[in-house]
């Protein structure tokens, strides 16, 4: 990385190439581009901040083009958990229409030094050893818009969750897919069932039921709104494959809406609340767990990302 | 009988559902299966490759047996197997839309 003498970055934006030769200052790190050449890595914009479970001045920062950074300090200094990119399949990794985001942070409350992330597109992967060194967790997972549709990296995964009581069970929004895995990622099955589409962006887990799961299904990867302009939440009990639409108080006619991958989140209240945004700048909010909903926000620019915090 | 595999989009401008099927006359390259979808299918001329250049759109890219052949050259023979259409030859867009 291009960096000043206290360590940040330099550069006169803020974009900059990660790994630069000190003799030439040409990238030493690429990875694919959309025509299938390579590219330098270049930071772009961070896609998502996760607070450590257990140290107030700890945080972890996703990036684009993809890498994990690490601030212990409040954020005054990040670093990079470089062994992620250093995996070795980064070449192989590609640029989904948002760019090549690292956009899921997932930390296990188990055990310290399991971290989940994903990447679009590349997948998703974990670390058992706080950062050090990372495998691909995408078996089971296919996409056939990729050469070879099984591959160990290149699946454009949108979005994980967890619940924190079960941290080794995941649910994944995929390009196209909904997936469940109950072994930390080892393997993953498709939980789609009866999804009137099974492309989508967000995915979240109710509070205090883990196997309760949220999607809201997007037409296709070319129609990016809900199928025949209705907007609704899908909701499984059953921790996939039996879905339920949830419409009450969400327009049913005539809505063109987006639901981007991070713009959904629940609180911890004893009836689960739901909330999500939209690309029309809609914030919804469900107080009993997604059966009626209402917007408490209107007239936003896209709505990126919902976080909830609960004030006592 | 060659077989190619297109992306979704392209399926549909073609109005086919599954995989597309030309007869062409060897040698068998990335150039002669373009120019016979082109004839055979002329609402795809100018989304495959430019109208005038005949250069790849970028966001497109050509694989065969498993191999990424989009910066091959389009007049080098494809393998065996795409020309006795053992294995199709896939026209395959980037991950554009997530």
């Amino acid at each position: 990385m291009t960096a000043t003498p206290d360590g940040m970055p330099s550069g006169e934006s803020n974009k900059f190439v990660y790994n630069t030769s000190a003799e030439n200052g040409k990238p030493l790190t690429t990875h694919q581009w959309y025509d299938g050449t390579q590219h330098p890595w270049e930071f772009k914009r961070v896609w998502h901040l996760e607070p450590s479970l257990t140290d107030p001045d700890a945080v972890y920062a996703g990036v684009e083009d993809a890498a994990l950074f690490r601030s212990t300090d409040g954020a005054q200094t990040w670093h990079e958990l470089s062994g992620l990119r250093g995996h070795g399949s980064g070449p192989r990794w590609q640029p989904g229409a948002g760019g090549m985001c690292l956009h899921t942070i997932l930390l296990d409350p188990n055990h310290p030094d399991r971290i989940f992330i994903a990447i679009s597109a590349a997948g998703a992967f974990r670390t058992d050893d706080a950062g050090k060194t990372w495998k691909p967790i995408n078996r089971g997972l296919k996409s056939n818009t990729i050469p070879d549709g099984s591959a160990e990296v290149g699946h454009c995964v949108h979005r994980i969750a967890m619940h924190r009581s079960r941290p080794d069970v995941l649910f994944m929004q995929k390009h196209w897919d909904v997936m469940r895995s109950d072994n930390g990622g080892e393997s993953w099955q498709e939980v789609s069932g009866n999804l009137p589409t099974d492309f989508g962006f967000p995915i979240d887990v109710h509070a205090h039921e883990p196997e309760t799961v949220y999607v809201v299904p997007i037409k296709s990867d070319s129609e990016h709104y809900p199928p025949d302009g209705k907007l609704r939440v899908y909701r499984s009990k059953t921790g996939g494959n039996e879905w339920e639409a949830l419409t009450k108080g969400l327009p049913q006619s005539n809505c063109y809406v987006n639901v981007l991958r991070d713009a959904m989140a629940v609180d911890s209240l004893d009836s689960c609340g739901v909330y999500f945004g939209t690309t029309g700048g809609q914030v919804y909010a469900s107080a009993d767990a997604g059966d009626n909903w209402a917007p408490i926000v209107r007239d936003l620019p896209a709505v990126l990302s919902v976080e909830v915090q609960t004030l006592q | 009988m060659i077989r190619v595999i297109l992306p979704a989009h392209l399926r549909t401008l073609a109005r086919i559902d599954d995989e597309l099927k030309i007869d062409i006359n060897a040698p068998v390259t990335q150039r002669s299966i373009l120019d016979a979808i082109e004839e055979q299918y002329p609402m795809l001329r100018g989304t495959i490759r430019d109208h005038v250049t005949k250069q790849r759109r970028p966001f497109l890219r050509f694989f065969a047996c498993a191999e990424d052949l989009s910066h091959e050259s389009p007049d080098a023979p494809l393998p065996d197997a795409i020309a006795s259409g053992a294995e199709p030859f896939f026209i395959i867009g980037a991950i554009a839309g997530g």
